[in-house]
């Protein structure tokens, strides 16, 4: 521990922003690989390829997108009620 | 018992339902208007955002709008809930955090400036009055079908409903009533799905019907559509017809203006805590998920259904529910060819909308004054009826068409709400409280605010009685707009701590400029598709203008002076969900530390 503790606070805060924002850009890679990529960018060349009853690219465009979305709402929930945690910046019960 | 009064008992129910709740529920202070007091638990809040979110437009007409564009239609259901990704991640947390009542609450401190809080609020205004004029008329629309009254004392008794639960309940009364609504509109979504799905697929789960085999057939239910599809010379169910770079920017603007639309983002003030801010996102969307997968399978259903059985059909054979769709206007036929049967065919069969004389063909069908087109189609059949006739197509009991009914009035009046509570904060609290007269006290402020939602629903009900005709086009204004001024100057004074007043002001004005001009001059000034700039249409220039906006903000901040220390130390604080905003260096999990 430093001897300056404001010093200190400030340091852990930008350490605690800096990993937000990773696991952010992670998540949101995903956010546009799936809907923009599989559903609209690259859909004629998955549709070549037929997932239960579905052309791929199709199933991503009207479902697979949207259960993509539900599952990184809930991963970012998770890991970052562990990275308040961790930094101890979560909020008194 | 009669269908007639089954529509009646249960809309009846569900109305005494929100009512009662509203009185339980009344909103004592500012804080229980605004924000219903900052308490709601992340579940309701989520089922309260999804029935704020899902519209008359949601509920009734999309799955009919992907029925007709196949493939395409997902940029709706992709626009309409990645938003929330979004949401959840880089706006909801911190604004919880930022902890005021309205977004130019943000807006103003952030940017400390009162000039910006007046832009926010013209636009808050312009794109909540855009999406309530629709609200209303689909109130009276649900109204004059199924309660056989004019549709004008369906707006009126609409606007009764909302003023008795918006005025007195503010956004505590309104929070609990959607919740209601959710579950009233969700049962009244998922029951004909399921009904319609075990009848085509035999699978009882729509989401994995769309994908079985037809019954009785090796064919699956797509492959089925595009056969069917071919064979009549539409094109295929699977295929896109628009460009991919229009989807492209269409998609991106409905997702950005999501997350940018303020009686959304207002929902993330109500919960208790930020951890409960992104809680609630992912429950919002959970809940709005439910209705969004179930959508584009019913769409594909009712297509292959719509197609079996009208197609090449002698009118004389046709089943009841033709009729009584052609009654109410939702669907005519004009038998080009006088062979008695019906052939459907890509492009419109008359010139506009159907209007009917008071007289019947050879076959019995009802005749059109309208001029028909050269083509070989002598179908009209309107989106709609995609969802609204489906109990009907199904053979479905009378209590299913009821719910129907019930569930399309808890869509429109949730989301009228949902909007006239965020122009009445407006209002009240921006322009009035932080603006005008700051020095009333807040029983003056909630009376103000009630005023205010009472004169909003009375404008919004003149909007339903006398709709302009522009209410379809202009929704693409609101989420355009929403778009390319809130969300970059929301998103970049949050994650950008140099980010100053005056590039914010430039990046929302000129960023509303363009958006503005370029979807007047195609919707209103006679622009035509080849003039479209890299073929994006004017649903989908918000994502030009969002860009240009995050352009002209980043420019403009640096040639001037960087904001103060103050506003400098308000984004360190929001970043920190903890109250007093520290941080301590990391610890192992499971360790505990006391400061």
């Amino acid at each position: 521990m430093s001897a300056d503790p404001s010093r200190d606070n400030q340091s852990a805060a930008a350490a605690y922003w800096r990993e937000n924002i990773r696991i952010l850009l992670s998540l949101l890679v995903i956010w546009f690989a799936v809907s923009f990529g599989c559903g609209i960018l690259f859909v004629d060349q998955l549709d070549q390829i037929s997932f239960f009853g579905f052309p791929l690219g199709f199933w991503f465009a009207q479902q697979g997108s949207i259960y993509t979305f539900l599952v990184l709402i809930f991963v970012y929930i998770g890991l970052m009620n562990r990275l308040d945690r961790k930094y101890n910046v979560q909020e008194e019960e | 018992m009669a269908t007639q009064t089954l529509i009646f008992l249960f809309v009846g129910l569900s109305f005494a339902l929100y009512i009662g709740i509203a009185i339980w529920s009344r909103a004592g202070s500012t804080k229980d208007y605004y924000v219903a007091g900052g308490g709601v638990h992340p579940v309701a809040n989520g089922m309260a955002t999804a029935a704020d979110w899902m519209s008359a437009a949601s509920f009734i007409s999309m799955a009919g709008i992907i029925s007709f564009m196949g493939r395409d239609g997902a940029m709706y259901l992709m626009g309409w809930t990645g938003g929330y990704v979004l949401l959840a991640m880089c706006l909801a947390p911190y604004l919880r955090k930022f902890g005021q009542f309205t977004v130019p609450d943000f807006v103003a401190e952030r940017y400390y400036s009162q000039t910006a809080r007046v832009v926010a609020v013209i636009c808050v205004i312009f794109i909540s009055f855009t999406y309530v004029a629709g609200q209303m008329r689909g109130v009276g629309i649900v109204f004059s079908r199924y309660l056989e009254v004019d549709i004008n004392v369906g707006v009126m008794i609409g606007m009764g409903i909302v003023f008795v639960y918006a005025v007195l309940g503010g956004m505590k009364g309104i929070t609990y009533t959607q919740v209601a609504q959710y579950c009233v509109m969700i049962f009244a979504y998922l029951v004909p799905a399921i009904f319609i799905s075990m009848m085509i697929t035999g699978n009882p789960i729509p989401q994995l019907g769309f994908g079985s085999h037809v019954e009785g057939t090796s064919l699956s239910v797509l492959e089925k559509l595009n056969g069917l599809s071919q064979e009549l010379g539409f094109a295929q169910y699977t295929d896109g017809s628009k460009s991919t770079i229009d989807v492209f920017f269409i998609t991106m603007a409905l997702m950005v203006g999501t997350a940018g639309l303020p009686h959304v983002i207002v929902r993330f003030f109500t919960t208790p805590t930020v951890r409960d801010a992104r809680k609630s996102a992912g429950y919002a969307l959970l809940f709005i998920a439910v209705l969004y997968t179930t959508a584009p399978a019913v769409a594909s259903f009712a297509r292959i259904n719509l197609l079996q059985t009208v197609s090449e059909a002698e009118y004389e054979q046709l089943p009841e529910w033709f009729a009584n769709w052609e009654n109410s206007g939702l669907m005519a036929w004009v038998d080009k060819n006088d062979d008695g049967k019906i052939q459907y065919r890509p492009g419109a069969p008359i010139e506009g909308k159907p209007s009917f004389i008071d007289a019947r063909g050879d076959s019995g069908e009802r005749l059109l004054s309208n001029n028909q087109t050269g083509n070989a189609n002598e179908l009209y059949v309107d989106r709609d009826i995609m969802v609204l006739a489906n109990p009907e197509i199904a053979n479905l009991p009378g209590w299913v068409i009821a719910l129907v009914a019930a569930g399309g009035l808890a869509a429109a009046l949730s989301t009228a709400a949902g909007l006239l509570l965020v122009i009445s904060t407006s209002i009240s609290h921006d322009l009035l409280k932080r603006n005008l007269m700051p020095g009333i006290t807040d029983k003056q402020e909630l009376l103000a605010a009630r005023i205010a939602a009472a004169a909003a629903i009375g404008v919004a009900g003149l909007a339903g009685v006398y709709p302009p005709g522009f209410v379809a086009s202009v929704v693409a204004f609101a989420f355009g707009l929403a778009a390319s001024s809130f969300f970059p100057a929301i998103l970049l004074g949050i994650f950008y701590k140099r980010m100053n007043r005056e590039g914010a002001i430039a990046g929302m004005v000129t960023g509303l400029l363009f958006t503005a001009s370029y979807i007047i001059y195609f919707k209103f000034l006679g622009g035509t598709s080849e003039q479209w700039w890299f073929g994006v249409s004017p649903e989908g220039i918000g994502t030009l203008g969002m860009l240009i906006n995050f352009a002209v903000s980043l420019v403009v901040c640096h040639v001037t002076e960087a904001p103060p220390k103050a506003v400098q130390n308000l984004v360190d604080d929001i970043r920190i969900p903890r109250r007093d905003g520290k941080a301590s260096e990391p610890v192992e999990e499971g360790e505990t530390v006391r400061v």
